[in-house]
């Protein structure tokens, strides 16, 4: 089957199985790998992206699904070289380690930090439950999220 | 020269992954790359009657499928051979381990067969086509009933299914102190099975240049140059020097990617076969199964006191499950690893600790985070906690009368370790102030007189890290030493590349080795390149595990970076002619100058250009400048820790809140405070995760209950309190950093204070120990036996 949508800005087509993952799609035929497959029953969300405005996790979505979407990946979240205040934010308080859970943290932080700059902890907590890390221990992210969440403000999401 | 050592500088490696550039093996794409998927076992124990691979290599996609057979017959020079265990405790039981099952499945998971295909979807479509005809036979998973009469036999060779029997120390003192003891306080209880769930799932790719006939492998480890030697020397009959291993960004390890795995054969073996490079990328439910899991053992132990508070002796008796076949390091982890730490921060005068590893019908166990500390550290401090019960003593009191003191240092214990430097007695002091430990006991007085659960528990834990001196790890029966390499090469216009033998999947290497490196030379961090993970590139090194590489991989490189600035030195002393012991290197402005003219310069720069301009050059000495060095430690390191937990068990559900959490660390000198904190938080939350949550059950026929991320409970987001942490400083007398490792202190402590805490709350029920997990359900059936007047 032939899909379409609009991945980072760019009109792509691609041809798909009615089986393929949103996931694979971006990774394999758009070659786009900074979203990763950490699980294999939506628990993780590593694999979070951005589809219609909204933060999915993408191995729970197929890409027929996505047709005619608008689709952002942590690959376009900074703009003209410029990292996103969610990303400078992470950068800032240590909120990664081996950075595999990070690309859809980053995605799913910045749908919750969303027009809420004063985001608390345990929203931030509550928030991110769908959002596993087993490096950082979570405290330096909550920190990430409610600095990247300020620095949204006045500023694009 | 403290530029940057003990400061936050923010990490340099972090871009990539930030912006989704991270290297992992996933992402790797080769020209004509072809995808590999295995075919596993269903069952925990059963004899392979019959393969049928017709129906699989008849899927228009599939390229081919092999099976153990074809693994150990071989192709083009590849001979895949048993992966073999690199830790050989005395009279160690080795039975084979194939890299594809052959005759015998021996856990859930134990791979068959072995898919290449067009894509990875027609691969895992091929799985379903392969027909395995497998005979079922009965299993055992438990580590002590492995060996009990009639028990199912893992392997035919290992009777009893014992692998080793490992004692240290002396019983017959041990029992004694006993017999004499006022007191002597027994308990028998679990440290349950974890599965160490990095967020990246296992990879590996290679690829066969028939030109040069050589391969390369990618793989997600935490050592590669140890999976090279393993790959060469035993497991695929290729040599050594034709072998790349390329581990490039890792998304955690936790020990759980040390391990020579036998994908790290098979998907070499077809790459060579077909011709074509191929790529195999676990799914999480295949990790479950495959990935080496932590702890299971089963304890028995037996700890002596007197009225006073002194702790006279200590018996331990543990079954250590190895699961089917043996790990890597799989012997290691409940011997020198976990016996040896029994005195823990006390000075008990005798021990004797004895390990049984067993096999048993399950995936196979070895390092996880800790590593044999966390088991130590949790049975020191629940019988330490139980001791304090029956006396009824405060259970810091007691630890603090028993307390190793500051001038006993280097302190041997009496299982063989010698302590090199500590101040426990600070520790202590420390966490009672960072925690507020006397007003959370006025808290939980008030709140049990209104009759709420609430527990204040206490751990305090030492680690031995850095593994080891080579003659005492080859000594204890290790298969390779374990020192580490470190390489500066500087560039003609004094830019810097570092090599080293460590490897970063998520410690932050790339700064802090840079922090090392910028502040010996005194130049900018900028113009310091940290390479590892790649054996072409980067000199034989050992990798990271055991809170190593600061200790360890960072002294081989304060090491060659001396070597460098003694020729720097030499060559400014020829070039401003003067003597070499005139000459005074600031490692502030990266210069070296003439003691007493300091307009008789050169910087960094020009000596590195001077170095292969060679026109002026001392009588004798090469051009260039880079050195290497390899380091090989005197001791372990011995960080130490003190940790406050508080909760409160809601005793309608039996729930735990976890409200607050403080940890007082000593990991010697700090090169980067920020990245140390991250580390201990993180093994914080996974240490909680062992005392509340996470269990990896296996039921009575092998099958692997808490098999995906829906039912194994990992720690989230939410459950957790803002953890504050503090540090002491005891330098290490014996690297010339001064550093302890830091990497696996979270786990360490925070296991045994959340369980303290747990069991001080039901304590005034008369609960008098709980196995972990601790979850609601079993707190909740606990408090309703003892409400019936169950309790123990």
């Amino acid at each position: 089957m032939q899909v379409s949508m609009t991945v980072n800005g760019r009109e792509v087509t691609g041809t798909v199985e009615p089986r393929t993952l949103l996931v694979d799609f971006v990774r394999n035929n758009l070659g786009l790998t900074g979203t990763n497959v950490g699980c294999d029953t939506s628990q993780c969300g590593a694999c979070t992206v951005h589809m219609d405005g909204m933060a999915v996790k993408s191995c729970t979505v197929l890409a027929v699904q996505a047709d005619g979407s608008t689709v952002t990946t942590i690959e376009g979240l900074a703009s003209d070289g410029q990292l996103h205040p969610m990303q400078q934010a992470f950068w800032d308080a240590h909120g990664l380690q081996c950075g595999f859970c990070t690309p859809g943290m980053v995605m799913a932080s910045v749908k919750l930090a969303d027009g809420n700059p004063a985001i608390t902890d345990a929203e931030v907590r509550h928030g991110l439950e769908g959002n596993f890390c087993r490096c950082t221990g979570y405290g330096n992210i909550v920190e990430a999220v409610k600095q990247g969440a300020a620095a949204m403000v006045g500023g694009e999401s | 020269m403290t530029r940057y050592l003990g400061t936050s500088v923010k990490r340099v490696e972090d871009p990539r992954f930030l912006r989704g550039l991270g290297r992992y093996v996933a992402n790797l794409t080769l020209p004509n790359m072809a995808y590999a998927a295995v075919k596993r076992s269903p069952l925990a124990h059963a004899t392979i009657r019959s393969i049928d691979t017709t129906r699989a290599k008849a899927l228009d996609g599939v390229i081919a499928v092999f099976t153990g057979e074809d693994l150990l017959e071989g192709t083009g020079g590849f001979k895949c051979g048993s992966l073999p265990c690199g830790f050989q405790v005395p009279n160690l039981n080795m039975p084979p381990h194939n890299p594809l099952a052959v005759d015998k499945v021996r856990h859930v998971g134990d791979g068959i067969a072995v898919v290449v295909a067009e894509s990875p979807y027609i691969a895992e479509d091929a799985l379903d086509l392969i027909e395995v005809d497998l005979d079922p036979l009965p299993a055992v998973v438990d580590a002590r009933g492995a060996m009990a009469d009639g028990a199912p036999l893992v392997h035919d060779s290992a009777e009893q299914n014992l692998a080793f029997h490992w004692p240290l120390g002396d019983e017959e003192a041990v029992n004694e102190a006993l017999s004499k003891s006022d007191h002597v306080v027994e308990l028998e209880f679990i440290n349950q099975r974890l599965i160490a769930n990095a967020m990246e799932p296992r990879a590996a790719a290679a690829e066969w240049d028939p030109a040069t006939e050589s391969l390369t492998v990618w793989t997600t480890s935490q050592n590669p140059h140890t999976i090279r030697l393993l790959l060469g020397a035993f497991t695929l009959g290729i040599p050594e020097h034709k072998i790349r291993v390329i581990s490039p960004d890792v998304g955690g390890g936790f020990g759980s990617k040390i391990f020579h795995y036998p994908e790290e054969v098979i998907v070499p073996f077809a790459a060579r076969a077909v011709g074509r490079p191929v790529k195999w990328v676990a799914t999480r439910s295949e990790s479950y199964v495959t990935d080496a899991q932590g702890r299971d053992h089963v304890t028995k132990a037996k700890l002596g006191v007197n009225n006073d508070g002194t702790m006279t002796a200590l018996h331990v008796t543990t079954w250590a499950n190895m699961g089917a076949y043996l790990s890597t390091f799989g012997p290691l982890i409940p011997t020198a690893l976990y016996i040896t730490l029994f005195s823990g921060v006390y000075k008990t005068p005798v021990i004797f600790g004895e390990a049984y590893g067993t096999f048993t019908h399950t995936v196979p166990v070895d390092a996880y985070r800790g590593a044999g500390r966390p088991e130590a550290s949790y049975l020191v401090e629940t019988m330490v906690d139980l001791a304090a019960r029956k006396l009824g003593m405060d259970p810091v009191e007691l630890r603090r009368k028993n307390l190793i003191p500051t001038d006993a240092f280097p302190y041997q214990t009496p299982v063989a370790l010698m302590y090199d430097s500590g101040n426990y007695q600070a520790l202590f002091e420390k966490i009672e102030e960072l925690s507020g430990y006397e007003s959370l006991r006025k808290e939980q007085e008030a709140a049990r007189a209104e009759g709420r659960l609430v527990g204040v528990g206490f751990a305090s834990c030492i680690e031995a890290s850095g593994p080891a001196p080579s003659a005492v790890a080859v000594g204890l029966g290790a298969a390779i030493g374990l020192f580490e390499s470190g390489a500066i090469r500087v560039h003609p216009t004094g830019k810097v590349t570092v090599l080293t033998g460590s490897h970063s999947h998520g410690q932050g290497h790339e700064t802090t080795f840079a922090q090392i490196v910028a502040d010996q030379f005194g130049i900018d961090i900028a113009d310091v390149d940290i390479v590892h993970g790649d054996t072409d590139r980067v000199q034989y090194g050992i990798g990271t595990y055991g809170s190593r590489s600061a200790a360890i991989g960072g002294s081989a490189l304060v090491k060659s970076a001396e070597k460098i600035r003694e020729k720097l030195k030499q060559i400014a002393a020829h070039q401003l002619e003067a003597s070499v012991e005139d000459m005074v290197y600031d490692q502030d402005e990266g210069t070296i100058s003439v003691a007493g003219s300091p307009d008789m310069v050169k910087t960094f720069a020009e000596l590195a250009f001077a170095s292969v301009l060679a026109n002026n050059l001392p009588e004798g000495m090469e051009p260039g400048l880079e050195e290497s060095s390899f380091y090989d430690p005197a001791n372990f390191t011995f960080p130490a820790s003190a940790h406050v937990a508080k909760v409160e068990i809601d005793p309608k559900t039996g729930e735990v809140d976890l409200q607050s959490y403080a940890a007082v660390d000593d990991v010697g000198n700090v090169i980067n405070p920020m990245i140390v904190e991250g580390q201990i938080l993180g093994g914080i939350v996974q240490g909680v995760g062992q005392a509340l949550w996470e269990n990896g059950i296996y039921d009575e026929d092998g099958q692997l209950l808490s098999g995906s991320m829906l039912s194994y409970a990992m720690p989230r987001a939410d459950g957790f309190p803002s953890i504050a942490l503090d540090r002491i400083e005891t330098p290490s007398p014996h690297n010339p950093l001064g550093a302890k490792g830091a990497g696996e202190m979270g786990t360490i402590a925070a296991t045994a204070a959340v369980s303290s805490a747990v069991l001080d709350a039901l304590a005034p029920l008369g609960v008098r120990h709980l196995n972990m997990p601790l979850t609601a359900e079993k707190i909740h059936q606990a408090i309703a036996a003892a409400g019936n007047g169950g309790g123990e």
